[in-house]
Parts: C-alpha cells; sequence; structure tokens
C-alpha cells in the first residue's frame, strides 16, 4: 500500500516536472525566435527578399508592393507607431508571423511551397539516414568501447585509442568523397548517390550510414572508454572482482549497466533532433532530407522556412532535454524530478 | 508532359500520347548528309519516351555518377576539368584520351552572356564624359587583361569581349571588323591588346601621371564594389588589384553582401563594379539597352548599371531598337559600338563558353543557349547505355574478402589475450598498482 502511494506520488511530480518544463520552453522559444527575426532583418530587408524571388532582372516598385503585401511583409518589423494600444506590438511583421508557430501553423514558404507538407516529406529521408547512424553507433561505439577496456594496457587498447584519435581527427567530407570514390567507384559495390522511396531504398543507404557510423566512431569510442574506466575504479567493480566475478562478467553486468547513466544523457538529447537531418551527408549523398532546407532557405532569403525550421531545431533540442531527466530517473532510481 | 513532380528528389517528363505530331527537321538535308546531326532527317518525333531529371546538389557524386553512365550528360566543374578536357595546339577543345576511350564527346556553346566590369558614370573621379575621365577608363580597359583573366579563372573558356553583344546575336562582328580599337590592335589575324606604356600614356593625359594625381599630389585610389565571397574568389581579386597596380593606381575592394551591393547600385555609390548579363532574347536591343541613357538605375530604375548617359547614343538606340535586322541596322549598331568604345563605360570583360559532355548513346544534340525546346530532337540508344554501364560497373569483391581476413586474422591474438586473462589471476600486478595509486 505505502509502496503505491510513492509510486503515485513519484508520478506526479513527475508530471508536474514536465508541465514546468513545457512552460518555461515557451520564453525560450520566443527569444530564439526574436533573434533568428532580428539576425534575419538586419541582413535582409522585405524590399530585398521580394527582389530575390521576383527575379533578379528589372523588378518594378509595384510588384514588389504587391509581393509584400501577398506575403504580409507590408507591415512594421516589431513596433508599428501608425497603431494604437496594443495594436503597436501586434500589428506587425513579428507579431504576425510568431504566433501561428506555437501551434506549429508555418504557413507557405516564400516560394508558395507549404512548409507543413515540406517538413513532412523531408522528414523521412533524413530519419531513414539519421536512425540507423544513431542505432548502429551507438551499438558499435559501446561494443567498441568495452573491448578497448576488456584489454586495457595492452597493444589493442593502445591501438585503439591512435585509431580513435586519428579517425576524430579528419573531416566528415574526407570520408564522404573517400568512401564515395573507394566503395562506389573503385569498386561498384554500392551507388554513389542517390534516393528511392521504394523497396530498393537499401543499396542507397549503405553508404551513408557505414559513413556516418564510421565518422562519429572516433570521438565517440573514446568518451565511453573513458567513462567505463572511470567505472571500473569504483569500490562495487572490486567486490564483484572479490567475489570471484569473471573479468567479462563484471565489465557486461556491472560496469555497462553503471556507465549506461552518463551515455544516456549524451545519446538521448540526440533522439529528437535526428529528424533535422545531416547537412553534408544529405548533399553529397544526394538524399531529399531537411538537413539542407535551413542553408537553403537562407541562401533564397525565405524567411518563412528559416523561422520555422529554428523554430522547430529549438523545439526538439528542448524535448531532447526534458526526455534526458526523464530517463535519468528510469535507469537511476536515486535520483528524482522536483 | 510532366508525370512526377517532386523538386527535392526528381522529375520526370514522358511522351504524351497526344502530342500532336512533328517530324525531325530535314533543313539543308543534301549538303549535310555527312553530319550525324541529320541521321533522322524527316523521322517522327519524340525519340525518348522518359526523361527523368535528379537533383544531385554536390558536383563530386555528379561527375562520379556521369563517369559510370548513369547520367547521360554532364557539364564540366574547374575540378575534373583537366581530367575531362584538353586544349590542342591551335587552342581548340577536345576531350582528353580517358574520356574518348569511354566515347564521351564535347559539345561546346557560347552563352549569351557578357561578364563585365562597369564604371559608374555618375562617380567624380571615373565618370563622366569629359576627355580625361574617358581617358582614365580607356587606360584602365587596356590594363585589365582579360585574356589571362580566361585561362587562370575560366580554363579557357571564354573569349574577351569586343563590346556589349554576346557572339551570335546579331549585330556582333567576328575577326578584324569586331575588334575594339580603343584596347586592341589588329596583329598577325589576331587581336593584340595594347601595350602597358599606351596605357600609361593616356593615364598621364587624364591627370594622373603614373598614377599620382596633379591635383593633389596624392596617389590615385579608385573603389572596386562587389558582393561578398568565399575564400575561392578571394585570388580574383588579388588578380585585379594587380592589373590596376600596372598603372600605379591603388584599387580598394569593398565588398558586401549581394543585397547592400544591388543598394549601392541603386542609388549610384558604386565606383567601379563587376556585373553580368545573360539575353534574354537573341536580339541586340538586350545588350545595347543595359546602356541606354533613360533607362539608367539612378533616377529611372532601369538597368543600366553604370548610369551611362550619352545623348548621341540614346538617340541611335531609339532608331535601332525597333528594326528588323538589316545592313541599316548593322551600320547603326556599328556606330553606337563605336561610342560606346571610346566613352569606355565598362572594361567589356568576357563572354562565357559552355562546355558539356555527351556519352555515345545519346546523339542528336547541338547545344545552344536560347531555344529550351530541344528535347524533342535528342536520341538515346538505351541498349548500348545498359551495356556500357554493366561493362563499367562490374562489381570488385576482393576487397571485401580481404577485409573479413584481416579482421579474422587480427581476433586470433585477442581471443590468445582472453583466454590469457580468464585463465590467470583475478587481478595483475600492473592493475593492483594503479588501483593504490
Amino acid at each position: 500500500m505505502e509502496q503505491e502511494l510513492v509510486i503515485q506520488r513519484n508520478e506526479v511530480r513527475l508530471v508536474n516536472y514536465i508541465i514546468r518544463r513545457m512552460l518555461y520552453a515557451i520564453p525560450i522559444l520566443i527569444g530564439v525566435n526574436l533573434i533568428t527575426f532580428t539576425l534575419f532583418f538586419v541582413v535582409n530587408t522585405p524590399d530585398d527578399m521580394a527582389r530575390m524571388h521576383l527575379g533578379i532582372k528589372r523588378v518594378t516598385p509595384e510588384a514588389i508592393l504587391k509581393w509584400k503585401q501577398e506575403r504580409g511583409y507590408d507591415k512594421s518589423l516589431i513596433y508599428n507607431s501608425a497603431e494604437k494600444g496594443a495594436d503597436k506590438f501586434t500589428n506587425t511583421i513579428f507579431f504576425e508571423k510568431s504566433t501561428s508557430m506555437f501551434v506549429f501553423e508555418f504557413g507557405r514558404a516564400d516560394d508558395g511551397r507549404d512548409i507543413a507538407h515540406e517538413i513532412k516529406t523531408r522528414m523521412l529521408p533524413s530519419l531513414a539516414i539519421a536512425l540507423p547512424v544513431f542505432i548502429l553507433g551507438l551499438v558499435s561505439y559501446i561494443t567498441f568501447a568495452l573491448i578497448m577496456v576488456f584489454f586495457r594496457a595492452t597493444y589493442i587498447d593502445l591501438w585503439g585509442v591512435v585509431l580513435c584519435v586519428a579517425i576524430m581527427s579528419i573531416s566528415l567530407l574526407f570520408y564522404v568523397i573517400g568512401g564515395q570514390f573507394l566503395i562506389s567507384k573503385l569498386w561498384h559495390l554500392v551507388p554513389i548517390s542517390g534516393f528511392s522511396g521504394g523497396l530498393d531504398i537499401g543499396k542507397f543507404l549503405v553508404l551513408p550510414v557505414i559513413i556516418g557510423v564510421f565518422s562519429g566512431s572516433g570521438a565517440s569510442a573514446r568518451w565511453y572508454r573513458t567513462i567505463f574506466l572511470e567505472e571500473m575504479g569504483k569500490d562495487y567493480v572490486r567486490t564483484a572482482r572479490a567475489k570471484g566475478l569473471s573479468e567479462s562478467i563484471v565489465l557486461f553486468r556491472h560496469v555497462l549497466g553503471n556507465a549506461l547513466i552518463p551515455i544516456l544523457t549524451g545519446a538521448v538529447v540526440l533522439i529528437p533532433s535526428l529528424f533535422m537531418g545531416s547537412l553534408i551527408l544529405e548533399s553529397f549523398f544526394g538524399i531529399p532530407g531537411l538537413g539542407s532546407y535551413t542553408i537553403d532557405a537562407i541562401s533564397s532569403q525565405d524567411f518563412a522556412i528559416v523561422r520555422a525550421m529554428v523554430f522547430l531545431g529549438s523545439f526538439f533540442y528542448i524535448i531532447g532535454l526534458i526526455l534526458t531527466d526523464i530517463s535519468y530517473t528510469l535507469v537511476d532510481p536515486r535520483i528524482r524530478l522536483e | 508532359m510532366l508525370t512526377d513532380n517532386n523538386p527535392n528528389l526528381m522529375m520526370v517528363l514522358e511522351k504524351n500520347p497526344n502530342f500532336h505530331g512533328e517530324t525531325y527537321p530535314v533543313g539543308d538535308y543534301k549538303n549535310n548528309l555527312k553530319s550525324d546531326l541529320f541521321k533522322d532527317a524527316g523521322e517522327p518525333l519524340p525519340f525518348i519516351d522518359k526523361i527523368m531529371f535528379y537533383r544531385d546538389k554536390e558536383s563530386i557524386p555528379r561527375w562520379n555518377k556521369f563517369l559510370q553512365g548513369y547520367y547521360d550528360a554532364s557539364g564540366i566543374g574547374s575540378d575534373s576539368f583537366d581530367q575531362a578536357v584538353q586544349i590542342t595546339g591551335q587552342g581548340e577543345a577536345t576531350v582528353t584520351k580517358e574520356m574518348s576511350a569511354k566515347g564521351i564527346r564535347l559539345e561546346e556553346a557560347i552563352a549569351t552572356s557578357t561578364y563585365y566590369v562597369g564604371f559608374n558614370m555618375l562617380d567624380p573621379k571615373v565618370g563622366g564624359l569629359t576627355e580625361s575621365s574617358r581617358k582614365l577608363r580607356q587606360a584602365i580597359s587596356i590594363v585589365v587583361d582579360y585574356e589571362e583573366f580566361i585561362s587562370i579563372f575560366a580554363n579557357g573558356r571564354g573569349i574577351p569581349a569586343q563590346g556589349p553583344i554576346a557572339p551570335g546575336i546579331f549585330g556582333h562582328k567576328y575577326g578584324k571588323e569586331g575588334v575594339n580599337p580603343i584596347v586592341y590592335n589588329w596583329k598577325n589575324n589576331r587581336p593584340s591588346r595594347k601595350s602597358i606604356e599606351t596605357a600609361r600614356g593616356l593615364l598621364a593625359e587624364a591627370g594622373y601621371p603614373n598614377g599620382i594625381d596633379i591635383k593633389t599630389n596624392a596617389p590615385l585610389v579608385l573603389y572596386f564594389d562587389v558582393t561578398a565571397r568565399g575564400p575561392e574568389d578571394k585570388s580574383k581579386l588579388d588578380w585585379m588589384s594587380k592589373q590596376f597596380q600596372k598603372l600605379n593606381i591603388q584599387l580598394v575592394i569593398r565588398s558586401t553582401d549581394y543585397n547592400r551591393f544591388q543598394d549601392k547600385i541603386r542609388q549610384g555609390n558604386a565606383q567601379i563594379f563587376e556585373w553580368g548579363w545573360n539575353a534574354d532574347y537573341p536580339d541586340p536591343e538586350n545588350f545595347l539597352f543595359l546602356l541606354h541613357g533613360p533607362q539608367r538605375k539612378v533616377g529611372s530604375d532601369g538597368e543600366n548599371a553604370a548610369n551611362y548617359d550619352n545623348p548621341e547614343y540614346n538617340v541611335l538606340f531609339e532608331q535601332m531598337k525597333n528594326m528588323k535586322d538589316s545592313s541599316e541596322r548593322q551600320e547603326i549598331i556599328d556606330q553606337m559600338l563605336r561610342i560606346l568604345r571610346k566613352d569606355s563605360p565598362w572594361i567589356w570583360g568576357y563572354h562565357p563558353k559552355d562546355y558539356a559532355l555527351y556519352h555515345e548513346w545519346y546523339t542528336n544534340v547541338k547545344p545552344n543557349k536560347m531555344s529550351h525546346n530541344n528535347l524533342k530532337y535528342h536520341r538515346i540508344d538505351s541498349n548500348m547505355r545498359e551495356e556500357k554501364r554493366l561493362h563499367w560497373n562490374k562489381p570488385v569483391l576482393w576487397p571485401l574478402a580481404v577485409f573479413l581476413i584481416v579482421l579474422i586474422v587480427g581476433l586470433i591474438p585477442a581471443i590468445v589475450i582472453y583466454r590469457k586473462k580468464e585463465r590467470g589471476a583475478g587481478i595483475s600486478n600492473s592493475e593492483k598498482r594503479g588501483e593504490i595509486g
């Protein structure tokens, strides 16, 4: 009975905590929105945007005005001195464009395409790369780190660390170009780049996933190794050994479980951001994902997309942080959310 | 007709079953019997059932896929230029041996565009129609060596411009007749850029002997307005400063983003600037209007970015603009070009050449930069393409085998160590020391 009460109380606490964090998120998102807005309009005026979209040659002032009116860019930016009362702030580009974001209404891009639809269709290809890279990465980095720890102070550990440092010192771009050259161009094992919505998607994903996992392995495996080694020095490990447990049981059953807490911190925070895709992998492998959506929008001065993507990015990041906190309580009963 | 429209990935055009029916042009068939372009004369169009356009953002994978035969045609980036094209002794471009062994051929077309450096004619130093400012601009036009520019920065893909009108457009003249006599002499049957001494002489006459203003005794400093660009363009700007240094003129680069640059041009705040024009339609009017006074940027928001306004030229322009192509029109254009060359409101720059590579199975292609409805004439031999693709892209499996062997061999010492550890004492001496420490 008492135990049930404790669990219930914990659940209420957790829900309270999540609600509180969600409320904290609102001012953060408004702030992010304001900064994006200011930075964007410091560089581009609505007139510049209109000129960019109407074509660089011969754009009449009437056409610019019409373009701005159609898209609501003909108002004051943040403060409208012509209006009265609260309208001074609400009848502005900033207010009108920002409020709809909080109900996830992204509207249309300046070229007329529906942003929500665009994000939905681009999210899946991004996820098709990011999710396998994330899962396979996590599994292989932990395995590699465990092997190094198991063989610590032998040549395997030494060369493993050397390899990690070498891998993390080289840029992703090198792996992409090198991988495409070796595996696709010389050995013709998989296509160089491309994407397909059908069942043959696998052959297009193999290379980017391998490269994505490999390029991240150096830094992650070395970090996980450090975490494991730190755990190895703790008292409970000595106790386990004193009981006569074999080295592999000590490592895989006791150390791995306890080392998962810091690993989780780094991993869970990334999960929501997986939707956002990877810029380099997606552009080099011709994957129609979200990775380059923001960059393309910045270069075409499409504020509607930039705003939506920055908002979504910060939203996912906040969700990631909340998930991390919750996952703490799940793996470590000592931690309580207040 | 467009059957799949996914601009993020690909677009597909398919043969329209209700096409009204056309045949391949016969043209001057008898005289062109030998030309491959006339093999299909009189045949019903189109030849291709389905065309797929893929979006491949990065040039390296795009180029490699072309070499593997997955794309039928390709442009040439500067990275792959030397791999694809060689320039013969006569200055003609052909494909390299490696490319011709694959059956790849090169087609070139001179773009109906021009890249120029403009002087703001409203500027008190470089602008105006006075004799001294004219001579200053002429001197600068001589020393900015576009032959060198084309060979360094465009892999030889371009021709130095003699005026605003691009080749292939009515009014453009080739050979001796078309040469700009202000910048070039005609020597050994080709234009030869005038000497730096000539330019220095002009500069001295303009009031700046050896780059020093005789009125103020200060060195001549000019400002070059460009759009903010990446590191790869820095060398171009360095090159430009070097050209001005030939006359002892200091060139200050003022780099901004494109929005600010456009603002400066609109308000006439730029001094010397770089811009280009791509023709909308193949008529000289579409180039000459870029210097028509009533269409200047400042005040009329037109396309005349140099704000050049010469009444004599303006009258001739009005006369010429609606005429049909004729010898009278050519005469007026010649007159206009004479005025322009003398006033030198632009350094005429260059007209880029476009190179494109095509696979053997892709025929009936004659690239041009004006009409875009040529796909119906193109022909693809899909059997040959399939064959070549298979032949070129046979999978090489031995590296996988080598990888597996290395992995297995690498595992053996690891297993040995593992066994030793499991059999040996729980904690080794070295570890004990480590833990106590």
